[in-house]
């Protein structure tokens, strides 16, 4: 048993969610109880997403309990199948099912024989992986599934697409930024004069998956989702995959470069330097940015960088190669893949920190008193707790981390919003101490006069009291709205009767 | 045009609905008893969801954790008893809590943990109270977790009133409150205020502004509220005598209620709950007519309330509405807002207790023939695929959801509350009913605002789930 309070990384059947909900027409059924369908209201909430959550829960209760799950999981998914006509149903598993151990194998063998869609088991364990694992892992086990029905029909296509071409892997509902990413990419591969020809998970249906072999090569912008999927694709097809994101200057650059190196490989006859020249000197702004005095002012300022393996690593190479920023540590709480991590950022930054307990990152920031923290929201808020500015770079996030605007972190407009977000940490860190030695906005005091607490009328103890429980930012406004009832109507000391009537009353 | 049913119909359908797990309970009371903690043993999906659900919350060092149950703990590999007396004292160590609230889950449930079992031990070994609720998502919905926290709480309130009346003015925090600051001769000339009758003894967990609004009501009509369970704090819980009174605020305290009849012997008053002006005059009616009281202005107040709310009211009346279902006070609401001139096209709920609940469905049924209002079809546990399809052919002017079909309603041009700000607001007693009405019609008001735009459906396809 572990004494918790916050996670950096959700349990699994998120990630298995996250993938079968990325996917055009898939359904996934849970096998979980009452409740744990808190899912759809997170992608409702915070993707603010305008369709239904595809996502059903065969409810567990008592008599599951008691009797085992029997023709309910499979009348739940042959019910779906009619109901939607989805290409896929995922059945998912969850804690409680895993110590259940029914066996839901035999439901889906079951459910298959009736349903006119292709029903599948997401393959997770609950204890022993987590959202980002069980997400790679569905994903690979999809892909696999689709290759393996073409071949076994004979509808594999043969050969590679005439021009190069590439299949974007990792792209996923609930990631952090990823629609602006997926979209600064393909932005990006029409630059280089690359066919995109699949993206998965987002926004593709399982009948695109067995076209994937065509590709020249796979894409995997984000370490923690694809590269399962990519692995399996080389193995059986021998296609290539670049594995480096093209987050910040010198790792698009890099990214391309390998791009390039793949494809001329197999009879390209690409050469993209002067494509990375043009972008690196005059579109993106990112590198003027860090020539011109402005960056200047940050040389030497010590940051801190927490996260997921991908944004951590990236931001610290940011940090450090392009901005001349100190990194004092970096850490990353992928604890599964800590020693990538370490081989990535170890040049970068003085320490290295691999660790789920938010207590620790807290002690760490506490102990370096960084100038800015890049880190996810529970960062954000020891952040606020230390009067230290923080950017937001991976989830954990809220609603705010899923702009409506055009904010990707990849490719050369990436490197734009990278730099902003940076530029903008720091110089609000200043502006506060600058604040501080001169005593503070010099609008304080006018604001102060006007909810005053001097006041001509009287408030009982009691009435008081009363008013303190009222939480802080609507106290004044309480206040004053009583009071104003209590002059209208001559009483001279406000009690928690006159309180509430004042409350009562129109327009109060 | 069909037929108007004569009397409340009753149905019950899958069960395969949205709501919030019950363990949610703990967000509302840590914050309620304020020298508590909560202790939910369960998984990462449990930590997952609150932390979630939580918001902003979760950042403000709350009073609650998981004990996250590992494979060895799963396996039983790990003794029980020694990994929860390991976390319980470093709670203690770190915030010295006057209780600790286990929440048992679905997990504890299934590899059946005796809690019950352990928590005696532990307790006398640690010195710490620990009390133990299942509140677990196979079992109960939402506001029900609640419920099992203070079931078991009753059975930990004292059963003996202190002699002295000076002691009894210590343990009730209502009275020191209203008692603040006065001398020993006001108090007892207070006493006088009250008619002389039976100790009454409420339940359920409100804020503290409400309960003081509530105590008031009744202090008018000469009825001393003798404690809240719970209370602020958990060492303040009220003295429970064989033959005390009681009376719940809450719907879904249908356990706590029977705890309380069955185990504590006290005497329950079935009323309608105190939400919306008619509520709570009917609550305070009821509770006057057990102490054998004659109500005393209560016409008037009622009326003074409802013409507060006609500028709400107007923009309501005649339009309907569908709850879909997850919390338990659909009931209550529902009746509320037929009062106000709706007409309420289905009543979903997670569970009906028809014998608590029964003087709460029998003013809806009242209210409903004086309203001349059809009578509304309650569905038990609901099933959210049907319910959708019943929305698109009845095309409510508002549906009251939960978050994971608001947006997704929305989108196709139907205006939805989110029900759980109704837990969440306060919305009980006269003086809340306008916070009930400024919930309900935001929507309206909003999409009045929006509605010349031409924006209503957006959504390309057909509507599918």
């Amino acid at each position: 048993m572990k004494l918790a309070y916050w996670m950096y990384a959700g349990p699994a059947h998120i990630g298995t969610l996250r993938v079968a909900s990325s996917f055009k027409n898939v359904h996934a059924i849970m096998h979980a109880p009452l409740g744990d369908d808190y899912f759809n209201v997170m992608r409702s909430m915070l993707e603010r997403e305008r369709n239904f959550t595809p996502v059903t829960t065969s409810v567990v209760d008592r008599n599951v309990l008691a009797r085992g799950s029997q023709e309910k999981v499979v009348d739940n998914i042959t019910r779906k199948d009619a109901e939607e006509r989805p290409d896929l149903i995922v059945l998912t598993p969850t804690c409680t099912s895993s110590i259940l151990q029914e066996d839901l194998h035999n439901f889906v063998e079951r459910a298959q024989l009736e349903a006119k869609g292709d029903v599948m088991l997401a393959d997770v364990n609950h204890y022993r992986f987590n959202e980002l694992q069980a997400a790679d892992r569905t994903l690979q086990q999809i892909v696999q599934y689709y290759i393996e029905k073409a071949r076994k029909k004979g509808e594999l296509p043969e050969g590679k697409t005439e021009k190069p071409s590439v299949n974007i892997i990792g792209s996923s509902t609930l990631g952090f930024h990823n629609q602006h990413d997926c979209t600064e990419l393909k932005r990006l591969m029409a630059d280089l004069g690359i066919e995109v020809n699949t993206v998965i998970p987002e926004g593709a249906s399982v009948h695109q998956l067995k076209k994937m072999p065509r590709a020249w090569f796979n894409l995997v912008p984000y370490r923690e989702l694809g590269l399962m999927a990519a692995r399996y694709l080389e193995e059986q097809f021998g296609t290539p995959y670049v594995d480096i994101t093209p987050m910040g200057v010198v790792e698009t650059a890099r990214c391309i470069r390998k791009i390039q190196q793949v494809i001329n490989a197999q009879g390209a006859d690409a050469d993209y330097e002067e494509y990375i020249n043009e972008q690196t000197l005059y579109v993106s702004q990112a590198a003027w940015f860090s020539r011109s005095i402005d960056c200047q002012n940050l040389t030497g300022k010590k940051a801190v960088v927490f996260g997921d393996n991908t944004h951590a690593a990236a931001m610290t190479k940011i940090l450090a190669r392009e901005m001349g920023i100190h990194v004092v540590w970096a850490g990353t709480y992928c604890k599964y893949d800590a020693d990538w991590f370490r081989e990535q950022v170890s040049e970068y930054c003085d320490e290295v920190l691999i660790t789920e307990d938010h207590g620790a990152i807290g002690d760490a920031i506490a102990r370096v008193e960084p100038s800015a923290i890049f880190g996810t929201q529970m960062e954000r808020h020891v952040g606020k707790r230390l009067d230290i500015p923080c950017g937001v770079i991976a989830a954990p996030i809220h609603i705010q981390n899923f702009p409506i605007g055009y904010k990707p972190f990849m490719g050369y407009e990436g490197t734009n919003q990278i730099a902003d977000l940076v530029y903008n940490s720091f110089t609000l860190g200043m502006e506060d101490h600058l604040l501080e030695i001169f005593g503070g906005h010099d609008t304080k005091e006018v604001i102060t006069k006007g909810i005053s607490a001097d006041s001509d009328l009287a408030w009982a103890k009691d009435a008081q009291a009363e008013l303190n429980k009222i939480p802080g930012f609507v106290r004044g406004k309480v206040k004053r709205n009583t009071e104003k009832f209590a002059r209208e109507r001559n009483v001279s000391v406000i009690t928690v009767e006159v309180m509430y009537a004042a409350k009562e009353s129109v327009g109060a | 045009m069909i037929a108007q049913p004569e009397a409340l119909t009753f149905e019950c359908e899958t069960g395969n609905y949205h709501t919030f797990c019950p363990i949610s309970c703990v967000a509302w009371l840590y914050q309620k008893i304020e020298d508590s903690f909560f202790l939910v043993i369960g998984t990462k999906t449990c930590g997952y969801f609150l932390q979630n659900a939580m918001g902003v919350m979760i950042f403000a060092e709350p009073r609650y954790a998981m004990a996250e149950l590992e494979e060895g703990d799963i396996s039983a590999q790990l003794n029980d008893y020694e990994e929860l007396k390991r976390l319980c004292l470093q709670i203690k160590r770190d915030r010295n809590p006057s209780v600790i609230v286990w929440i048992g889950t679905c997990t504890t449930e299934i590899i059946k943990m005796d809690l019950e079992g352990l928590a005696p031990k532990l307790e006398g070994e640690i010195g710490i109270p620990i009390v133990v609720a299942r509140a677990n998502g196979l079992d109960y919905a939402f506001t029900q977790g609640e419920d099992t926290v203070l079931a078991a709480m009753a059975t930990r309130c004292p059963d003996k009133a202190p002699v002295a009346e000076t002691d009894k003015n210590e343990r009730n925090a209502i009275s020191k409150l209203l008692n603040f600051g006065k001398k020993k001769e006001e108090v007892v000339k207070e006493e006088s205020e009250y008619v002389d009758h039976p100790p009454l003894v409420l339940f359920g967990s409100l804020p503290d502004p409400v309960v003081t609004q509530l105590t008031l009501e009744l202090k008018k009509q000469g009825i001393k509220v003798s404690g809240w369970l719970p209370a602020k704090r958990f060492t303040e819980l009220p003295t429970l005598e064989e033959g005390y009174y009681v009376a719940g605020v809450n719907p879904f305290l249908s356990r706590t209620a029977t705890t309380l009849m069955r185990r504590r012997k006290c005497k329950l008053i079935g009323a309608p709950f105190p939400i919306g002006p008619d509520g709570t005059r009917a609550w305070i009616e009821k509770i006057c007519s057990v102490f054998g009281i004659t109500p005393k202005g209560l016409d008037e107040r009622e009326a003074q309330i409802w013409e507060g709310l006609e500028e709400y009211v107007k923009l309501i009346r005649g339009k309907s509405v569908f709850f879909m279902g997850d919390n338990l006070l659909e009931v209550s609401l529902a009746r509320f807002l037929v009062r106000c001139g709706m007409t309420v096209q289905e009543i979903g709920i997670p569970y009906m207790d028809k014998r608590y609940q029964a003087a709460e469905l029998a003013l809806l049924e009242k209210t409903c023939q004086e309203m001349g209002a059809p009578l509304p079809k309650i569905v038990e546990k609901p099933d959210n695929y049907n319910q959708v399809q019943r929305i698109y052919e009845l095309k409510p002017d508002l549906v009251i959801t939960g978050m994971a079909h608001a947006n997704p309603l929305e989108a196709r041009g139907i205006n939805t509350k989110w029900s759980v700000e109704f837990t969440f607001a306060q919305i009980h007693g006269f003086t809340n009913a306008r916070d009930i009405l400024e919930l309900v019609t935001r929507p309206l008001r909003r999409n009045n605002n929006l509605k010349d735009l031409g924006w209503d459906k957006l959504v390309k396809e057909e509507a599918k789930i």
